[in-house]
């Protein structure tokens, strides 16, 4: 009796390899390969006025050196023209993109200005050290106060620097907050942060000039659109470019933008020098040439009754998207949707306006916009609660959409461009277990007896819904080998999230096969060419249903050849640890392998399984061809998966902290999760994410902001002052489930990947308000400026207080 | 992040050692734990010609404890220093603030002295020898001569030691009978640069009256800032006055902004510090004067 | 601009000697990974914060992107291919953290696990408190450390139940004692 996998904590088949020092990342690659380093501006934002190499030409060991001069010297039409606009969208009037290496203006410290190839890093260091480039210094515009005021501009071309202006309401927001009994306006903010994951970017290239054809390896979540990006830069067929992804050390969303400069450039170069070129960034250069994200100020207005009902709610907002727009609007636009979470709002206006400063480029950070409309949802929320004195539990509870109210119609559209439509979740149950789980009716005991042993403690906490699993499509190709070996392909990526286990364990149970026969590959455009990507937590829905089906495909096709060689009816059949066998007559049996090779109708017999298989083969009858119309040769199977909309997971997380009533040091007591991602496929893979998630989470609302001067200078462009938080700094995460399965796929899963990271600021905000009775309207926020907030005792109403002078 | 090149010495002795110093002048910097120098380098913010790697130099690897001191070789690593019984019995102060350097696996390659030469107003270290009226021992090919801590920390990164010179050893000085000690600060996160960190020194008599109280801080001055804090110390059993002991700190800290910590706050940190760090040190003052007592 | 003169140095790595001829700048992170192909040491920073590149040197770890390579003379390294078993299989440390979901992408894994190798040599039976700290000096982006710190104390557990002969971290035989403590 073969044990169900789907559902089981399964231990991960990706980890042996991984544990011993076997794990091949990019960087574990090409060690023969020529190794590359970059000139890139130290100004925020400069006009270029000469690239002078000659200082570098006598380095030992280099290779050549690039700039965009010899972008433009090729044929290549795409190389010298700005990267591509990913994501258009009609409100984005005025998007801009940079170049692979930077034409005659720089617009962020960081830019690539020059390629140097070498024999290996090191040399390429020290030619790019003698390199000397002349700018003429421009303005830099550093904040989105000052890229709002406008007093300059990031591009000439862009007035008031605004990259694009988008409204979306539901009716006149306005007027029913005028209208309403109590009405509030917050100004929040928050600061951004970055994925930053233990792995940069990579790049490694190989042109065979013999075929003709480009490999590529890089640390990528979509090798097959990178794989168009580069065939259409470089004016390549895309069948001649392959992109591999190997292992990656992270990923979090910035390796979800495409094609960086370098995956362009390093292809490019390997094409020319007739050499493997490799790229491995280091961690200075993920700071300054990468993607940030985060940084929104909001100003909101909302109205409601004496219970707390929502009736209008109207919430402008300034997105922070760096020197360029690639990733086009997306996070903003899941800022606006997502920001309802599992309310009803009254009327809703949201409107925006995409900003570019001279800083790096914004794309999405795990979240991707949901962290910041979450915490202005959960403020006000608060904020209500305050003013009318009500508990906060039992205000947000009055605002849920009820269960029986799904599918929930929000009246937006959504960042897939479909509408807004929330397709299951039961809030009040999850909350309910919230409440149990964290104990949220005997806090005012705790609190009393901390109170007494001179402690000061706070509970707070926040919620969130999370459109996952968005389309287009995912893919999944199943072939069943001669030796029973199933092969397994689907072309997104993985950066840790065990999805070739995931994967496996679907395989495992639609075909009964053993998990240990099972080799799932991800990422590989050699093994499958149709994908999107993995982001959006989205590969379990989409891959996962995409695997199921053509799990489905394939059991259906083995059923059917392996009645036709045991001369029973298909209905008789099961499959139980490979073998096909014969309800109730389980010596009548035949192993998945040889059904395979009696699908393949092959003159030679090459193997042992194969002259086995011909004491099966049934009498072939004359009159028909081997193959049948329709029919291939091959236990396989290809289907995919394509959603008429996302799928929403909610989650609840409650936070208990301390602080120090001297210090201001923040401390926090409990962590407590209540998520729902519909049926779980590995509640440990899944536990993972949200302990994964909640410490990306804590690092935001207490650790994480990028500091930049105003001449756009990135102050602390490492992890001694960029502060990631250790294991001290991240709570144990007590988690509850809740399983409302969702509609809209065959497995009745949700995505999970970032649901961890969503609430925590705005929970731990809301911890803090408790405990100190103050109000807190931007994040993170560190000890020192609690001190000063517990100092000043007001409410911050500007969105940017400039607590800290910078030694300069 | 790659560093530059630079021409390698490994001298095995001492004198070979200075030899190649008193050769290379300027140009020549000592390699020892590294665990500053090293990533100032790859971040090539640092690019010395010729780097004198002492860590095959036996002699300097020790660690001796005696009635009046505990003396410690250059290359003697943070680690060893900490983990030392002896050590400790003699100076629980040391073990006390180096394990609030960095984090383990940075104090196993690290060196006490290398920290000291270094002189970040942030180190610990530095603030343990001021405390203690430590010296540090600094010889060049032809000569030898003691710095007193007081004179060590000229500025911040910026030590007494003189281009050709190796600072062979630095000996920390036993604290009188009837003391005791503490090191505390505040961090953001764990093993990072204090905010503001205080060692404390409070010496009682066999009445268990403080005799002297003293107070090094850090990240709030140039270097370590040495504070009397002896008049500071209200009636003869209790603990301090608190305001005094606020202004006599104030009067010698110069707190700055930074990107982790205001002025103003740290400032207050110094006097939150500062008062729990003496109470502790009171307290394990008293404690061992009973001890003392009973035996 | 002249060619970089090479320094020789030879240090064992997991009990195998090795003589190099090495840039003296050649940091030893590049040189295990670079030079002796020994990859699975990873470089996550380069300023010895996050505790990827974290190794063994003479049994305490130590972060290799911060050491040069050419100042080992003599020592006795050990990275996480070393953590395994004479066989080869996964050590008790190794098999702990997939036992408890310890990695997602496992690029911060083998700092980790060098870490705390070392680590329970020194303590056996850290309490859940102890165990946190013990990691606290290695970041990792992907797990937030729960199932780090779970993995700690079943090493621990693995670690006392493993009753015979076993090859310590540096690369020498050690008989019998349970706690690995060097002698």
């Amino acid at each position: 009796m073969t044990t169900k996998m789907f559902g089981q904590p399964i231990r991960r088949t990706e980890d042996p390899r991984l544990v011993t020092g076997n794990g091949r990342y990019l960087d574990d690659l090409g060690h023969d390969a020529l190794e590359v380093a970059f000139v890139r501006s130290p100004h925020a934002h400069a006009r270029l006025t000469d690239i002078d190499v000659t200082g570098a030409l006598d380095v030992e060991g280099l290779v050549a050196i690039y700039t965009h001069e010899d972008l433009e010297a090729e044929d290549i039409a795409g190389m010298a023209e700005p990267l591509p606009m990913l994501i258009p969208h009609p409100t984005l009037t005025h998007g801009r993109t940079q170049c692979a290496l930077a034409r005659t203006e720089v617009n962020y410290v960081g830019e690539a200005i020059a390629m140097v190839v070498a024999t290996d890093r090191y040399i390429a260091e020290d030619a790019a050290e003698r390199i000397s480039v002349v700018y003429e210094l421009l303005p830099a515009v550093v904040g989105v106060e000052a890229a709002r005021a406008a007093e300059h501009l990031v591009h000439d071309d862009v007035p008031g620097n605004v990259a694009a202006r988008m409204v979306q309401q539901t009716g006149d927001a306005d007027a029913a907050v005028d209208g309403a009994p109590h009405s509030l306006g917050l100004d929040l903010a928050i600061e951004r942060s970055a994925s930053m994951p233990m792995e940069g970017k990579g790049v490694l290239a190989k042109w065979d000039s013999d075929d003709s054809s480009l490999l590529v390896h890089t640390s990528t979540q979509t090798s097959t659109s990178v794989r168009q990006a580069i065939a259409a830069k470089l004016g390549l067929p895309v069948d001649r470019v392959e992109v591999v992804t190997p292992d990656v050390g992270g990923g979090f969303g910035v390796k979800i933008m495409h094609p960086w400069p370098e995956e362009v450039l390093v292809p490019w170069a390997a094409i020319r020098l007739g050499r493997p070129v490799k790229w491995t960034e280091d961690r200075r250069e993920h700071f300054v040439s990468s993607a940030h994200e985060r940084g929104q100020l909001h100003q909101v207005r909302v109205g409601y009754d004496d219970e707390g009902h929502l009736l209008g709610l109207s919430v402008r907002f300034w997105h922070d998207n760096g020197a360029y727009t690639p990733y086009g609007l997306i996070v903003p636009i899941i800022t606006s949707t997502q920001l309802l979470g599992p309310y009803k709002p009254g009327v809703y206006r949201v409107e925006f306006a995409s900003l570019y400063t001279n800083t790096v480029i914004v794309t999405p950070y795990r979240g991707a916009g949901r962290p910041q409309g979450c915490f202005v949802m959960e403020r006000v929320m608060d904020a209500i609660a305050a003013d009318l004195g009500l508990d906060r539990t039992l205000v947000r509870e009055r605002n849920f959409i009820q269960p029986g109210e799904m599918p929930y119609e929000q009246g937006l559209v959504f960042q897939d461009g479909r509408q807004l439509t929330y397709d299951s979740g039961d809030f009040p149950a999850s909350l309910a277990k919230l409440k149990t789980l964290v104990g949220w009716d005997d806090f005012p005991a705790f609190r009393e007896q901390a109170q007494a042993e001179g402690r000061t403690v706070g509970i707070g906490l926040a919620c969130y819904v999370e459109g996952t699993g968005v389309g287009p499509y995912e893919g999944g190709h199943i072939r069943v080998e001669n030796d029973g070996t199933v092969v397994v392909s689907t072309g997104l990526t993985s950066q840790g999230q065990g999805h070739q286990t995931m994967l496996a364990q679907i395989v495992a149970d639609e075909l009964g096969m053993p998990m240990d026969r099972i080799r799932v590959t991800t990422g590989d455009t050699r093994r499958f060419k149709y994908a999107v990507g993995t982001f959006a937590s989205r590969t379990a829905v989409m891959s996962g249903s995409a695997m199921a089906l053509t799990a489905r495909k394939v059991r259906e096709k083995a059923l059917r050849i392996a009645a036709d060689a045991l001369e029973a009816s298909v209905d008789d059949l099961e499959i139980v640890d490979g073998q096909v066998r014969i309800k109730g007559a389980p010596a009548s049996r035949i192993d998945m392998g040889t059904v395979a090779v009696l699908s393949n109708p092959l003159r030679y017999a090459f193997d042992e399984a194969a002259r086995r298989a011909t004491q099966f083969a049934p009498a072939a009858d004359p009159t028909k061809p081997p193959v049948a119309a329709g029919d291939a040769p091959g236990l396989e199977a290809t289907d995919f998966y394509s959603p008429t909309q996302s799928t929403f997971a909610n989650g609840m997380h409650a936070v208990v902290v301390e602080i120090d009533r001297d210090t201001c040091d923040i401390k926090i007591l409990r962590y407590c999760v209540v998520h729902d991602c519909g049926t779980i496929i590995n509640p440990m893979i899944v536990e993972g994410q949200i302990h994964g998630g909640v410490a990306q989470g804590v690092g935001g609302a207490l650790y994480e902001r990028m500091e930049y001067a105003e001449d756009g200078q990135l102050l602390n462009a490492s992890f001694m002052d960029f502060l990631m938080p250790y294991a001290s700094e991240v709570p144990t995460v007590e988690i509850d489930h809740l399983q409302t399965p969702s509609p809209l796929n065959p497995l009745g899963v949700k995505g999970a990947g970032e649901a961890g990271v969503i609430p925590g600021s705005a929970a731990i905000a809301s911890a803090i308000e408790d405990a100190l009775g103050l109000t807190i309207r931007r994040m993170p926020i560190s000890p020192s400026e609690l001190f000063h907030l517990r100092l000043t005792s007001a409410e911050s109403a500007g969105p940017v207080e400039t607590l800290r002078k910078v030694r300069s | 992040m790659k560093p530059s090149p630079f021409t390698y010495h490994r001298p095995r002795s001492i004198d070979e050692a200075l030899a190649m110093l008193s050769a290379h002048g300027d140009a020549g910097k000592v390699l020892a734990g590294g665990q500053s120098l090293v990533p100032l380098m790859s971040m090539r913010l640092a690019a010395p010609a010729d780097l004198i790697d002492i860590n095959h130099i036996a002699e300097l690897d020790s660690v001796d404890v005696t009635d009046s001191h505990v003396r410690v070789g250059a290359i003697a690593r943070h680690s060893r220093l900490e983990a030392d019984q002896a050590v400790y019995d003699a100076i629980p102060l040391l073990r006390q603030g180096l394990v609030n350097v960095a984090h383990p696996t940075i104090r196993n390659r690290g060196t006490t002295v290398g920290s000291l030469v270094h002189a970040d107003p942030a180190a610990e270290m530095p603030a343990v020898l001021t405390l203690l009226d430590g010296v540090v021992e600094l010889r060049t090919a032809n000569d030898t001569r003691e710095v007193a801590a007081a004179d060590f920390f000229e500025g911040p990164m910026q030590s007494a030691i003189r281009p050709g010179e190796l600072a062979v050893a630095a000996s920390f000085v036993r604290p009188p009978r009837g003391s005791g000690s503490a090191f505390l600060e505040l961090s953001r996160r764990q093993g990072d640069y204090a905010m503001c960190g205080v060692g404390a020194l409070v010496t009682t008599d066999d009445e268990n009256a403080i005799t002297s109280a003293r107070v090094a801080l850090i990240s709030v001055g140039d270097g370590p800032v040495l504070v009397e804090v002896t008049e500071a110390i209200s009636g003869s059993g209790g603990g301090f006055d608190e305001p005094a002991l606020r202004d006599l700190v104030d009067e010698r800290i110069e707190a700055e902004p930074d990107i982790h910590a205001s002025a103003e706050y740290r400032r207050h940190l110094a006097h939150v510090l500062t008062l729990r760090a003496l109470d502790e040190a009171h307290q394990r003052a008293r404690r061992a004067g009973r001890r003392h007592r009973v035996a | 601009m002249a060619t970089e003169t090479l320094v020789h140095v030879s240090f064992h790595v997991n009990g195998t000697l090795h003589e190099l001829e090495l840039p003296a700048r050649r940091l030893l992170s590049d040189a295990l990974r670079h030079d002796l192909k020994l990859t699975g040491t990873h470089v996550g920073c380069e300023h010895g914060v996050c505790g990827a590149c974290t190794v063994l040197v003479d049994r305490a770890p130590v972060r290799s992107c911060l050491v040069f390579a050419v100042s080992l003379e003599g020592a006795r390294i050990t990275t996480v291919e070393g953590c395994c078993t004479d066989g080869g299989d996964m050590g008790p440390v190794q098999q702990a953290f997939q036992d408890c979901h310890a990695l997602q992408c496992g690029f911060c894994t083998p700092g980790f696990i060098t870490t705390i190798t070392a680590y329970l040599a020194q303590n056996a039976d850290p309490t859940a408190e102890e165990a946190r700290e013990a990691i606290s000096g290695n970041l990792c982006r992907c797990t937030g450390y729960q199932n780090i710190v779970a993995a700690v104390q079943r090493a621990a557990a693995l670690r006392k139940a493993t009753d015979r002969t076993r090859r310590d971290p540096s690369g020498e035989v050690s008989t019998g004692s349970t706690t690995g403590v060097e002698s």
